[in-house]
């Protein structure tokens, strides 16, 4: 652990571009798809409409979230159309690049979390409320019995997710307000409180794409030196441990844990490029490796 | 195997954590569930895309994309935003503001990728929207005895959903007044005539079915539409009724009461018929 702040020493040892590669490329893709949307009633571009709980795109592809679909199909609506083939598309493009994708790369409350985070950091706040980063499991279970009991979706009337992309694309009206308590909650209440602790979107995609094939792996993880400033950036720091420590116990270097949402940070700010994106079949355990190695060098 | 302080303390911990999840998310559930159950009250004055089913079953339908609203060519349509009365992010419209122009393709209902806008609905005369009701027959011009007759000119169903029927005009005695009449069975609820209506607020509103509709009880029948249905009348037909009356009287319904029978007057309209009647009277 040095004085530096997370991530300083990468820039040092990597140049500026190098240590933030992955969240440039992530701030490009949140604020382009958010262009996407917005060209249509900006300038009139129409090659998106609709948001993210449905878009029709150059008027040909249909794309659903699965989530507020499956809502929809509990409160007893027999769901029909193009949301179907919509919801389908999705999830198999999260299947390969990794559910919670979705929530570092596509939705547009990650800036204001992420802004929250940043300026934790920055501030120096301490100190934080306690809860179980199941409640999100939780949160979504609810979310389908509401939907369930109701007969309405009854997530969608505080969703702030959807609320804060509808709102900018449809108008916000006092959307705003309930972004800022999302914000105000994460920077002062509890850290990477919405986004990974409370949020059933992120719950859901976590869940939806288990399998999925894209995963960050901890590859050189026998060169870390316990700087801490991946823990210090990423947003789920859970996630790291089993496959950066887990050598000893034969757990592979692949970050498994669904709720890793592949934004790449802890590469970026890795000075020893401990951590690269990889897929979850190249999970075999660095011991064998270095048999094998060994068998190679050692006459 | 015997239980450790540790492991007693970490169930016991499960437990508790486990619990305080657990009421916290209920705590939680309760406030957005009953905010949803509230935020399914419609106002009157908002209307929903042709297409759209009662409103518990659009709320469980419709997820909020907005497409429909993108594809209505009169910007009629919005989504709702947190802080108004409607469902957030749920299309409606207000006919005072933007009435719904009845696009013959339908766009809206195209575009709704869900089937919350019921893609059944191909002729736009059979959108169910609401129904206009003419609300204030105080100050509506027309009830006053003048020609406004706009909602009546502007209806997309002239003559069929709105039409005029023309009464005395009791105040002036000598004038006609023509009532603008809506028809539940042609009426789409489109809004054209509430936003046309000249008064500062509408005379004419569209109101949702259940507000602007009565219902007879199940039980009802009206008489003669069985009748004509069945083609014969369905309870024994009435015996004619006959009166005794003196021979030569009959009985007139229209207002004169008894009166001698035509044919048997002993006075003609020519006084020389009856001088000239043989074996009349002296």
């Amino acid at each position: 652990m040095s004085a530096l702040r997370p991530g300083q020493e990468a820039t040092l040892r990597k140049g500026w571009w190098r240590a933030h590669k992955w969240l440039l490329l992530r701030r490009v893709s949140q604020f382009g798809i958010l262009a996407l949307f917005l060209l249509g009633p900006w300038a009139g571009l129409w090659i998106v409409k609709g948001n993210l709980a449905s878009s029709l795109t150059l008027d040909v592809l249909p794309l659903t979230d699965p989530y507020v679909l499956l809502q929809s199909f509990l409160t007893g609506h027999a769901v029909a159309g193009t949301a179907l083939a919509g919801a389908a598309i999705v999830t198999v493009f999260y299947l390969i690049v990794g559910g919670r994708v979705y929530c570092s790369w596509v939705c547009p409350v990650n800036l204001v979390t992420d802004l929250a985070a940043w300026l934790r950091r920055r501030l120096n706040i301490k100190g934080s409320a306690r809860m179980s980063r199941q409640t999100r499991y939780w949160v979504l279970g609810l979310t389908f019995v509401l939907a369930f009991l109701t007969g309405t979706i009854a997530w969608e009337v505080v969703n702030p997710v959807s609320m804060l992309h509808r709102g900018l694309i449809f108008g916000m009206g006092f959307a705003w307000a309930i972004v800022l308590a999302v914000f105000l909650f994460d920077l002062f209440v509890l850290r990477h409180g919405w986004c990974g602790h409370v949020c059933p979107v992120g719950a859901f995609y976590s869940l939806l794409a288990m399998p999925s094939v894209v995963r960050v792996s901890a590859a050189a993880r026998e060169k870390c030196d316990d700087c801490m400033d991946c823990f210090a950036v990423c947003p789920e720091q859970q996630v790291i441990r089993p496959a950066l420590k887990g050598a000893d116990q034969g757990i592979g270097p692949v970050i498994l844990s669904p709720n890793c949402t592949n934004c790449g940070r802890c590469i970026d700010v890795c000075a020893l490029d401990v951590f690269r994106f990889s897929t979850r079949f190249s999970n075999a355990t660095t011991p064998h490796i270095r048999v094998a190695q060994n068998k190679e060098v050692s006459p | 195997m015997a239980r450790t302080p540790s492991s007693k303390l970490s169930r016991r911990r499960f437990l508790v954590d486990t619990a305080r999840t657990a009421s916290g998310v209920l705590l939680f559930g309760l406030g957005v569930g009953l905010y949803a159950r509230r935020s399914e009250s419609l106002p009157a004055t908002a209307i929903r895309p042709p297409g759209a089913g009662p409103e518990r079953d659009f709320l469980g339908a419709c997820i909020r994309c907005g497409l429909c609203v993108r594809d209505c060519p009169y910007d009629t349509l919005r989504l709702a935003r947190p802080e108004e009365p409607v469902a957030t992010g749920t299309p409606f419209f207000e006919a005072r503001k933007i009435p719904c122009e009845m696009c013959e393709d339908i766009p809206c209902v195209k575009a709704c990728p869900t089937g919350a806008l019921d893609k059944d609905l191909t002729n736009i005369d059979d959108a169910r929207m609401g129904l206009a009701v003419l609300i204030d027959q105080e100050n509506c011009l027309n009830f006053l005895g003048l020609r406004c007759d706009v909602c009546y000119r502007v209806c997309p169903l002239i003559d069929k959903a709105i039409t005029l029927e023309a009464r005395h005009n009791v105040r002036s005695g000598k004038h006609a007044i023509f009532i603008p009449v809506v028809h539940s069975e042609a009426c789409t609820g489109c809004g054209k005539c509430e936003h046309a209506c000249v008064l500062d607020q509408a005379a004419i509103k569209v109101l949702p079915d259940k507000l602007a509709k009565g219902e007879l009880g199940r039980h009802y029948r009206v008489g003669w539409k069985e009748k004509q249905r069945a083609g014969k009348s369905l309870v024994t037909p009435d015996v004619e009724h006959q009166y005794n009356l003196p021979e030569g009287v009959e009985y007139d319904y229209e207002g004169e009461g008894l009166k001698m029978k035509q044919h048997d007057t002993p006075f003609a309209d020519n006084p020389l018929d009856t001088l000239n009647r043989k074996g009349g009277k002296p």
